[in-house]
């Protein structure tokens, strides 16, 4: 089970509490675990990524173990510990972003 | 007796206003969608339990959603709405040609007769509709596609296509209107698009009177009377008599005629109001009072109406989609500010009352007059 933390108002809209778990066969990537998130909760396609291109929407940001994994290529493997889920993929709504 | 629900989108969030026809005590509920920008709701005239409303942020990008009891539980429906086609370029601040990119949607106008028929106006402008109650969208595209579509730019707030008219009495007839293109008819549902624009004059732009390129603020028209259409311009507020074809000035004597708003009274096709704000570098109110104008002639002709509305140091400004009335008699008339005050007139405009006054600050406010 792959464990993604989502943004307060993402968890809103997609009415879960706390984190999320998706399986994911195969290599752990960030393409592959918004894919199983997207299948597993529709409402929030479009919101992290775009729906046609995949590109990540500028003001989302995706850490895990400290790092900014955000500008990786969306095919790179996650690390290891997020791939076992002992640490979770964080989606996070850029400091940048969002409106007065 | 008959009952109101006004439908108020904020900065941060939606919230819904129910009061019965007296219009006196009223019911809020909401923050609905709090922290997402609400840009606007309306619902169907053909079932006025389901409403649709737009949600955008600049981090999550758009959501539609769907209600069916009249905004008590919402479902979000799809959010696909991918231009058609090549992509196209239109004109940019600089004067270089840009590609049309997605923003958001600005306006949801519900079919007059198909609940599950619904458009949205989006920015960059383009037009899409959908058949399913919102769960798939498709662009119409013979307006971006439109041979003026390389001369559109956007205005102060994007490039949006922000208002749109459904005739009905002529099937097929929509009206929508772009800042800043100008408006465009269709008579054959959505498939091909005539600018009208003739008449309007914008020194703004190196042609005063080209085909496109205006501001257009916001255009209205009374149901019963849909040859006859009302507009705020950026600078102007017009009116045709044509269906769009021709257009002519109605500023008469307003303070200024810089606004975004206008609306048509329900039972009086000749009364219509506007806001005058003081400039297009100054929105807010000008002398810091704020006053809604009232015509009883198809324009020219303008009263001031304050009873109940502040005179004195106010600097608010109501946005193009911020106005909107009942169908009771005597008309309701409503209005949100940027200060987030949502006041209400219960007789057509003589006293006003705030229903709200400390809301965020208001995008759009839509009326449903319920049995």
């Amino acid at each position: 089970m792959i464990r993604v933390v989502l943004p307060a108002h993402l968890r809103t809209l997609a009415q879960v509490n706390g984190e999320v778990k998706v399986d994911v066969g195969g290599s752990v990537t960030q393409r592959a675990v918004l894919d199983a998130l997207e299948a597993s909760y529709p409402m929030l396609r479009g919101t992290i990524r775009d729906q046609t291109t995949h590109q990540r929407r500028a003001f989302i940001r995706l850490f895990a173990c400290q790092e900014d994994l955000s500008n990786d290529s969306p095919d790179t493997p996650l690390p290891e510990a997020v791939a076992t889920g002992a640490e979770p993929l964080l989606v996070v709504g850029a400091m940048a972003g969002g409106s007065a | 007796m008959s009952r109101v629900r006004v439908l108020v989108g904020t900065r941060k969030g939606a919230f819904i206003l129910t009061s019965d026809g007296a219009r006196k005590q009223w019911d809020v509920t909401g923050p609905h969608f709090g922290g997402w920008e609400m840009y606007h709701l309306k619902g169907s005239p053909a079932e006025p339990e389901r409403l649709y409303a737009s949600q955008s942020s600049s981090w999550f990008g758009q959501i539609i959603q769907r209600s069916d009891d009249g905004g008590t539980s919402w479902e979000t429906v799809g959010n696909k709405l991918t231009y058609e086609g090549a992509t196209g370029t239109h004109l940019w601040y600089d004067g270089t040609q840009r590609p049309w990119e997605f923003a958001r949607v600005w306006h949801l106008e519900p079919s007059l007769t198909d609940p599950d028929t619904v458009y949205a106006g989006i920015q960059d402008a383009a037009l899409f509709r959908s058949t399913d109650g919102g769960q798939n969208w498709q662009e119409l595209t013979g307006l971006r596609q439109h041979a003026s579509a390389p001369l559109w730019q956007p205005g102060a707030g994007g490039m949006c296509l922000h208002t749109i008219l459904l005739d009905r009495s002529h099937p097929g007839r929509i009206f929508i209107a772009i800042s800043a293109a100008g408006v465009f008819r269709s008579d054959d549902e959505g498939k091909t698009w005539r600018p009208m624009n003739r008449g309007l004059r914008s020194e703004q732009i190196p042609d005063p009177t080209a085909e496109v390129g205006h501001c257009v603020h916001r255009i209205a028209m009374h149901p019963a009377r849909p040859d006859v259409l009302f507009m705020q311009k950026h600078w102007d507020v017009m009116r045709s008599d044509d269906a769009g074809e021709t257009w002519r000035e109605v500023s008469g004597n307003l303070p200024t005629d810089f606004g975004f708003p206008i609306d048509v009274h329900a039972h009086e096709p000749e009364t219509i109001y506007v806001v005058p704000i003081k400039s297009d570098s100054e929105h807010y109110v000008p002398d810091a009072k704020l006053r809604v104008y009232r015509s009883r002639t198809g324009g020219h002709e303008w009263e001031a109406l304050t009873n109940g509305l502040p005179q004195r140091d106010c600097y608010v400004n109501v946005l193009r989609d911020a106005m909107s009335v009942d169908s009771l008699d005597p008309c309701g008339v409503y209005f949100g500010t940027t200060g987030g005050q949502v006041y209400v007139s219960a007789d057509a405009g003589d006293h006003w009352s705030p229903i709200v006054r400390d809301l965020p600050s208001v995008v759009s406010v839509e009326v449903q007059t319920l049995p």
